[in-house]
């Protein structure tokens, strides 16, 4: 079984935590997010594709055991793996299965397409621990292709106008995501530009593509690389870098940001950008409902987010049992 | 409606002016004109009326989604918008069936809606769900629940079309001022070069004052030059009689004949061809009331007898700018005065009356002539403005003997010397919540002026309403909310304020540059739209006010 303890999720008959807070003996990881994959414990557990990201996490000397999506482990008296959540490459759902009673704890995940991350695996369970980082109905994700295309478009008007197009998005996961997406447009020859990237995002790439990921060529983002290319280049960076100097080296620039945060137009106009792509790695309203709907289960436990409100839909409008799931600042 | 969708959404996603100038006149260079006019009437700040309740909204939003009305509201609270919210909540439209044009959508489904009952007025909504994507079902709200806003001023729209057609900004300001349908003919008429545009019930653009922070000793000529008026606490107006047009006209240039029906049938008494400009005042017996008061009637469509009783409207009048269909703007100031004062012989008057300012009223009409103040020295002036106060005025308007009726606020001619010398008008940004026995309410507001496109914040106030405007502004801010930090609830911005302050300071801290002292508000400036409240150029202007 799956309970909550101060240090997380606790699954007594393995001696596993799923995500703990602090440092354990047995962790299971579900991702590299820094609000899941935290230093000190003694042995991690993790999706074996997610490994090479998880390493420049927790470091080269933790302890990091690989599994494969649906290779099923016995741990004590619990039988565990791991499946894939979607919402970055190697990305884990956790499948703990105690005696034919079932838990699923589903980390972060979306169930949009993504080409750098494994596509979600819907599964069945008694108990379903899921995000919701976006638990409200107005959250609905379009399709990822035709925000693409939106970008691209986006890009080639700014270099029309000698602007260099900076899209900000989360370093891991988001970033990669967007490169991904953006191959057929650069190998299909309508890019006006080079794709540069920030060193934050430029560090993950490897682990990326040693898991067979696909990009488009990129360059790091220095002094001369932003002189050699200002103006018609699209820069991939954090969104923590927006607001910084370092945006001055590449000139006139169009800012865009790329999160389901922007399906909310007044979120979209104060972020001081100058444009929104919705493109979230997380589940929106309609994928929930799915997941539950799809999971079977008659327990569902909530994380991140406004659970409040959720947990009220699910109880009186689906007769769901519900509980919610405390979780720090900073989900990502 | 897909076009004019596509140009919404441009304008509101960038901050740039350049960008939205070029949206605009891209709009403007393919729409056709009757979708262009209606356009053009919605962006330069054309109030709809509001057909449907929001709850009625939230409602049919709620059954056609599926989603409990409490989810639906809490969604409301999130977003902040509630044309927004709906448009979010709605299931895709089911085909793929294109919305009709601009034009259909206000001349033909949104014009006969108030009329509509209930079901009527659903069947219009529903009927526009099916054919419409998210961002066209947001605009159409928008438009239905009458809160159409976009980050463009009228200034920058009226510069976008002007540039497009290749006239004179200034030229076709003057024809948007008033009131014009949105029709194809006379939209082609608004931006043909040569037409002139005649239309009875358009008023002149008000010429301006500016503030006198100093005494009026260095102003050119003296005393003898100069002509001494009241500045009355109300709402400046122009009242026009022409060809059987009878209107009233604030200064944010909306017509308010319908919340003040009887200035409105005193026009008629007015010789046709007249335009006076003046104060609109709530008078009781012989002094004006406080300008809360006149408040209370704008904005009512058919003010009911109790209210009308309660506050009387008087119209007092100080220019003249038109009679017997002759534009007298070009005259100097006293030749206008000396016919203003004609008029009102001729109308038959009372001899003054004995209130604290003795006003000559028309016999039997709520007209009445805004006196002169009769000083033969500035410092008899000074001595008289300490009493202002009591008088129920806010000091003195100053008007050059020879002034022409000028365009906007050129230097020099006209002045105001206030009581309070120093005022902004501003907009509300930020509220939050008072301390003690106003804690439950907001009380405690930040201010803005416009940089450009932008409204940069300006000085925060606390003091100066009255507990009754206190409550109405409180659940104003409750329904308007758009973002929070912390305790600080960001607002729409489209509150304006009248804010006083003892001083203006050059300031490092602040983003505005400027610091503010001891601001208060005066009032709540609900005749002045978002548009026309102060830029920091005014504002800066006031660091040295001299004449
Ligand atoms: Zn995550
Ligand atoms: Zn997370």
């Amino acid at each position: 079984m799956v309970i909550r303890t101060d240090a997380g999720l606790y699954v007594p008959e393995a001696d596993l935590y799923i995500d703990p807070l602090r440092p354990v003996h047995r962790a299971v990881v579900t991702h590299g997010h820094a609000d899941h994959a935290r230093r000190g414990s003694e042995h991690y557990l993790a999706a074996a594709s997610g490994v090479g990201i998880l390493r420049k996490r927790l470091g080269d000397e933790a302890r990091i055991e690989a599994i494969a999506f649906g290779e099923r482990r016995r741990l004590g008296g619990a039988t565990l793996s791991l499946h894939p959540a979607g919402h970055i490459l190697g990305s884990a759902q956790v499948r703990i299965e105690v005696g034919g009673e079932v838990w699923l704890v589903t980390g972060d995940y979306k169930r949009t397409p993504d080409a750098s991350a494994e596509p979600f695996e819907s599964l069945r369970c008694h108990t379903l621990i899921s995000e919701c980082t976006f638990g409200l109905p107005v959250y609905r994700w379009p399709e990822p292709d035709g925000v693409f295309r939106e970008i691209e478009r986006w890009w080639v008007e700014n270099a029309a106008e000698g602007r260099t197009t900076l899209l900000c998005g989360y370093s891991l996961g988001k970033a990669q995501r967007l490169l991904a997406g953006l191959l057929p447009f650069m190998e299909g020859g309508g890019a006006p530009g080079t794709i540069l990237v920030h060193g934050a995002v430029d560090e993950l790439l490897p682990a990326y593509r040693a898991e067979g990921i696909a990009f488009p060529p990129t360059e790091r983002v220095s002094v001369e690389t932003a002189r050699e290319h200002r103006g018609a280049a699209l820069v991939v960076a954090p969104p923590s870098a927006a607001g910084t100097a370092w945006v001055r080296k590449l000139g006139p620039v169009s800012v865009g940001f790329a999160s389901g945060w922007m399906r909310i137009r007044g979120r979209r106009r104060r972020r001081s950008g100058d444009r929104g792509f919705v493109l979230s790695d997380h589940v929106d309203w309609d994928g929930l409902m799915a997941t539950i709907d799809e999971s079977g289960a008659e327990r569902v436990g909530l994380t991140h987010g406004q659970t409040g409100t959720a947990m009220r839909y699910l109880t009186e409008e689906r007769g769901l049992d519900t509980f919610a799931i405390a979780t720090r600042e900073g989900d990502a | 409606m897909r076009r004019f969708t596509r140009l919404f959404m441009e304008l509101d996603r960038t901050t740039r002016t350049n960008e939205k100038l070029a949206a605009l006149r891209r709009y403007f260079a393919e729409a056709p004109a009757a979708d262009a006019a209606w356009a053009l009437a919605v962006l330069t700040g054309r109030r709809i009326r509001r057909a449907v309740p929001g709850a009625r909204l939230r409602e049919w939003v709620a059954d056609r989604s599926g989603y409990p009305l409490w989810l639906v509201e809490e969604c409301y609270d999130t977003v902040g918008d509630l044309a927004e919210t709906l448009a979010l909540l709605l299931p895709d439209p089911e085909t793929d069936a294109e919305p009709p044009a601009l034009h259909t959508i206000m001349d033909e489904w949104l014009a006969p809606l108030p009329g509509a009952d209930d079901s009527g007025k659903r069947r219009v909504v529903e009927r526009a769900w099916g054919c419409m994507d998210e961002s066209e079902r947001l605009v159409f709200h928008k438009l239905l629940t009458g809160g159409f806003r976009v980050g463009v001023g009228r200034k920058l729209v009226t510069r976008a079309l002007a540039q497009e057609v290749g006239m004179e900004p200034a030229i076709l300001a003057h024809r948007l001022t008033g009131r014009w349908a949105p029709t194809p003919e006379t939209y082609r008429r608004l931006i043909s070069p040569d037409a002139e545009l005649r239309d009875a019930g358009r008023p002149y653009p008000f010429f301006l004052a500016h503030p006198l922070s100093e005494g009026p000793e260095a102003l050119d000529g003296g005393p003898k030059a100069w002509m001494v008026e009241w500045k009355w606490d109300g709402i400046r107006a122009q009242l026009i009689h022409r060809d059987g047009e009878r209107l009233l006209w604030s200064r944010g240039e909306e017509v308010i004949t319908p919340a003040f029906p009887e200035i409105g049938e005193a026009a008629g008494a007015l010789p046709s061809g007249t335009v006076l400009d003046g104060e609109l005042l709530a008078w009781e017996s012989t002094a004006p009331l406080r300008f809360a008061e006149l408040q209370r009637r704008l904005g009512r469509k058919r003010p009911s007898p109790k209210i009308r009783r309660e506050v009387p409207a008087r119209f007092l009048a100080y220019d003249l700018l038109e009679a017997e269909g002759e534009d007298l703007r070009g005259l100097p100031q006293e030749a206008r005065r000396r016919r203003l004062e004609a008029l009102f012989e001729d109308l038959e008057v009372r001899p003054p009356d004995d209130g604290p300012i003795p006003v000559t009223w028309a016999v039997g009409l709520p007209l009445g002539l805004s006196p002169l103040v009769e000083a033969a020295r500035w410092d008899a002036l000074a001595e008289l403005r300490t009493s202002a106060r009591e008088l129920g005025v806010e000091g003195f308007m100053l008007k050059h003997r020879e002034a022409e009726y000028g365009v906007g606020r050129p230097r020099g001619a006209w002045w105001k010397w206030k009581v309070e010398p120093l005022t902004l008008d501003v907009v509300l940004l930020y509220a939050q919540k008072g301390h003690g026995r106003r804690a439950s309410l907001y009380t405690d507001y930040t201010f803005g002026v416009w940089d450009g496109e932008e409204l940069v914040p300006i000085g925060k106030a606390y003091s100066g309403l009255t507990d009754r405007e206190i409550r109405r502004v409180d659940k104003w801010i409750r329904r308007n909310i758009t973002e929070r930090f912390g305790p600080v609830r960001a607002v729409e911005p489209e509150l304006v304020f009248e804010l006083a302050f003892d001083q203006i300071r050059p300031s490092s801290r602040h983003k505005s540059g400027l610091a503010l002292r001891f601001p208060r508000m005066v009032r709540q400036r609900t005749d002045k739209p978002v548009d026309e409240a102060d830029t920091l150029e005014s504002a800066r202007r006031l660091l040295a006010e001299r004449p």
